[in-house]
């Protein structure tokens, strides 16, 4: 009995701590003024990237520079600083590198309209495909040599119904 | 035309895979730094020597300045440490290139002993504890290395360590530009 209550306790007194403005990072915690930046730090530190390890963000990573990018962008946040000058701060000093999703520039038109280039090609290259061939009755139609064999294969069939012949689907592949 | 179609897939698998195989000897750590063509950021810090002695952008004088950020944390930087002093102790060079250190998120202390023990290349080292001039450097870790141009402006960012290989291939060709712009006085 002493046990649940004891339990219950410490559950409403944890809910009561994760309500307050607090974030926990790999290795620190930073306490908020409120819920706005907190999400703004949880969203910024998700969208950019730590310069070290290249494939995690600020959120995700435990190397030193990414904690000190964290602390800087908390330090930023803190001074009321909007999430874009914290993006252009980080960009100033890490490059175009630190954004996950990469601003539309000269030299990221490739990232952001390349796919859709890829797909314009794709549908391009089925049309032609498409009306290249198309089902014309000359194309169906057999000449001289195939409707002579045809003839021969369908007597064949007509004197054996029941004979599996090979040589239809061996023919007709050819 | 419309049997040579029929080669156009093994083309494009050709086309890509010499694109993938480039790829793979790509450095992905060998990033542009955002800096290059801007002037050296300011900063206001002691030097590692002296902690009552303040040093500010103004202090880094000659043509061309080195800037090494390094650490004793750093294990690359004491494989790179003998090269900096072969640099900094060639006749030619010292004329024409000026070393400083950034001591970059150390402790004092251990810093100024790693100098005592393997002697110190460089004119003084800027004491940056707290990483605040790495930050403004766009610096993600140790060693790395400015070219800073008698403008003031960072011409190159090198991260890895200084050898005589790396210093003939990254370095030597900007520093000679380097000193043809001086003396044409753009």
């Amino acid at each position: 009995m002493l046990h649940k209550i004891l339990f219950i306790m410490m559950m409403s007194f944890a809910s009561l701590v994760a309500s307050n403005s607090v974030y926990a990072s790999p290795v620190e915690t930073f306490e908020f003024q409120d819920e706005v930046t907190k999400v703004r730090f949880q969203a910024l530190s998700k969208e950019l990237r730590c310069p070290k390890c290249q494939n995690q963000n600020l959120a995700d990573s435990n190397s030193p520079i990414a904690a000190d990018l964290r602390r800087e962008l908390y330090e930023l946040l803190q001074q009321g600083k909007a999430d874009s000058e914290v993006v252009d701060f980080m960009v100033a000093r890490y490059g175009e590198f630190v954004l996950y999703r990469p601003r539309v520039s000269s030299v990221t038109y490739i990232l952001w309209f390349g796919p859709a280039l890829l797909i314009l090609i794709g549908v391009i290259v089925v049309i032609i495909i498409l009306r290249k061939k198309p089902a014309t009755k000359e194309n169906l139609a057999l000449d001289r040599d195939q409707q002579e064999k045809l003839k021969q294969l369908l007597q064949e069939n007509q004197l054996n119904p029941n004979r599996e012949n090979p040589n239809i689907t061996k023919e007709e592949k050819e | 035309m419309n049997k040579m179609i029929r080669f156009l897939p093994l083309v494009l698998v050709i086309a890509l895979g010499v694109v993938l195989y480039r790829g793979l000897s790509l450095n992905p750590q060998d990033m542009p730094s955002a800096l290059v063509g801007n002037a050296m950021p300011d900063f206001s810090l002691s030097i590692l020597n002296d902690p009552n002695k303040t040093v500010t952008k103004a202090d880094l004088a000659g043509d061309i300045v080195l800037l090494n950020v390094w650490a004793t944390w750093c294990p690359t930087c004491k494989y790179e440490h003998p090269y900096l002093l072969e640099l900094a102790t060639d006749p030619q060079l010292k004329s024409q290139v000026t070393l400083y250190g950034v001591n970059y998120k150390d402790e004092r202390l251990a810093a100024q002993q790693w100098l005592t023990n393997y002697k110190d290349p460089y004119q003084f080292s800027i004491f940056d504890d707290e990483g605040t001039l790495g930050l403004d450097l766009g610096v993600f870790g140790a060693p790395e290395t400015f070219v800073i141009d008698h403008h003031g402006i960072i011409r190159k960012r090198f991260a890895g360590a200084i050898d005589i290989r790396v210093w003939r291939k990254e370095f030597e060709p900007l520093i000679k530009q380097l000193i043809n712009e001086k003396q044409q006085g753009t």
